[in-house]
């Protein structure tokens, strides 16, 4: 019992110094052996749950390297666009790996890691019976979306869209199949990957618009961390995924249509 | 008015307190829209849940036990499951079945959309809890004071309408506020069908400047001033209808 206390107590300890140096996170999290990351769970193919109700996905698969070479055990917390910061921020989780894009205010609420690991546009998913070309087709229009996506706004304020967010994908894509939506406005990547994966259920669907706004996708730690060996780990981590190909790989493994994106990078490392 | 949202930019520059609110005309155009939609759901679901409460109070008092038996099965239903379960089944799962509307452009609109079937799922949640309140307002009128208005040749109509449901309301004032107070709270759960609501506009807004502290404060004082007017709505009719020897009123004896 004594020798307990004293092991928490110089747990405790630990955390504080590292905390105070801000520098070696990586012990930290090796200390409490369980690093805790933060997942997308509705979120095919990067992380959602399989029938047996475990997470999966590329996302899962890249969470799972990460901690297999910190030699921890991997503890995954599903979070939504709307939470994700806030779990960070609140020290729930050492780090987001789910779908996250790379904008300026996210930049200075967290430590967001270079180089990304993906990248995606906004693009929407409608009926081809919709006949929708450009974007100001959307004025006035009923267009699903999701809670807390930052291209909600833009997509309302610059042409008009309705728009009419749920909490997850899942309910989102019910309305637009039973047709409360005329579009649901999402991540090109996501849009282009569903097209595929169920090609049956979204048969008469498309992706009409011109994708604007490629933004990278991140994987972010906490912002008191900036300078922590955490971020340069992952950091260097994920150079090593694009110089590899591990990235292209995954992509291939999850059946995501090839993105230029990965192209890029791969050739230019 | 623009001195008072530059006053909100300042404070932001100042002092890092982020309300876009007040000073981003767009955030703030969303911000009142979703405290408007909050308030119209609140004030349409408390009337309805009263109004289903009411009748569904009389129906358990008729001879017709088949009117009985309904208003059981209704109260079980919906106040023995979660209000959140109600409105993703009542939206995704009824509302897909009803006829539809026609669209601009090919389109078809649902019947009813998300904000009518916030208000139908709150005040049938709302109702089923005032149905039993009120039954046990009227439970608590003496028997004697009923045997009297029957001699007193009253029909059965008149005998609820004139005698036993004004005694019932005073009676059951306090434990029907507080459930009109938890509707009011319980309309949040609309952000689960999209319904652009208060705390829908602020998760908005906070997604997309990280102002989560701010916004959530807001949020709070929000609630506290809507819940507080209608507590003292309802503490000043309880005031207005007292009867001199029958109850209390806010607690004094």
């Amino acid at each position: 019992m004594l020798s307990r206390i004293a092991a928490s107590l110089l747990f405790l300890l630990l955390t504080i110094t590292t905390a105070l140096a801000g520098v070696d996170d990586i012990k930290a999290i090796q200390a409490k052996g369980v690093l805790v990351v933060g997942v997308k769970a509705d979120y095919r193919p990067w992380g959602f749950i399989d029938p047996s109700g475990a997470f999966v996905g590329m996302e899962i698969d890249m969470a799972n390297e990460i901690a297999k070479r910190l030699g921890v055990r991997l503890e995954m917390v599903p979070v939504t666009t709307a939470n994700r910061i806030e779990f960070l921020r609140q020290g729930r989780i050492d780090l987001i790996l789910a779908t996250m894009s790379d904008t300026p205010a996210r930049r200075q609420a967290a430590t967001v890691i270079d180089p990304p690991y993906y990248a995606g546009g906004t693009n929407i998913l409608a009926r081809k019976s919709m006949n929708f070309h450009r974007w100001q087709d959307l004025r006035g229009r009923r267009v699903c979306g999701l809670q807390g996506a930052y291209y909600n706004r833009p997509v309302a304020e610059n042409w008009g869209a309705i728009i009419v967010a749920f909490p997850g994908v899942p309910e989102a894509y019910i309305d637009l199949l039973a047709g409360n939506c005329d579009a649901f406005v999402q991540d090109s990547s996501l849009i282009a990957s569903t097209l595929v994966s169920d090609s049956a259920k979204w048969a008469d669907f498309e992706m009409p618009m011109e994708t604007f706004g490629e933004q990278a996708w991140v994987m972010a730690v906490s912002a008191a961390n900036r300078d922590g060996t955490f971020a340069t780990f992952l950091s260097r981590l994920s150079v090593e995924w694009h110089r590899t190909g591990h990235l292209i790989e995954l992509e291939k493994n999850w059946g995501i249509p090839p993105s230029p994106f990965l192209k890029t990078m791969h050739e230019k490392s | 008015m623009n001195g008072v949202w530059e006053w909100f930019a300042w404070l932001n520059q100042a002092h890092g307190i982020n309300l876009p609110v007040f000073y981003d005309s767009y955030d703030r155009q969303r911000f009142f829209a979703g405290l408007l939609t909050t308030l119209e759901l609140s004030a349409l679901s408390v009337v309805a849940s009263v109004v289903i409460g009411l009748i569904g109070a009389w129906l358990l008092g008729t001879s017709s036990i088949i009117a009985r038996r309904l208003v059981h099965g209704y109260v079980h239903a919906f106040r023995n499951t979660p209000p959140l379960i109600q409105l993703s089944f009542l939206y995704f799962a009824v509302g897909n079945l009803l006829p539809r509307l026609e669209g601009v452009g090919g389109s078809s609109r649902p019947l009813l959309d998300g904000f009518a079937w916030a208000v139908i799922t709150l005040s049938l949640f709302g109702g089923s809890f005032n149905v039993e309140i009120f039954r046990s307002g009227i439970e608590a009128v003496p028997a004697s004071t009923i045997e009297a208005a029957e001699s007193l040749g009253f029909g059965r109509w008149r005998l609820y309408r004139h005698v036993v449901l004004p005694l019932a309301l005073r009676i059951c004032l306090p434990a029907l506020s507080n459930n009109l107070v938890n509707l009011v709270k319980t309309s949040t759960l609309a952000y689960a069908i999209g319904v652009p609501e208060l705390l829908y506009v602020s998760a908005q807004v906070w997604s997309d400047t990280m102002n989560v502290r701010e916004m959530m404060n807001l949020l709070l004082v929000a609630y506290v001033g809507i819940v507080g007017v209608l507590s003292f709505g309802l503490r000043r009719l309880e005031t207005a209808l007292r009867v001199p020897g029958l109850g209390t009123v806010g607690g004094r004896i």
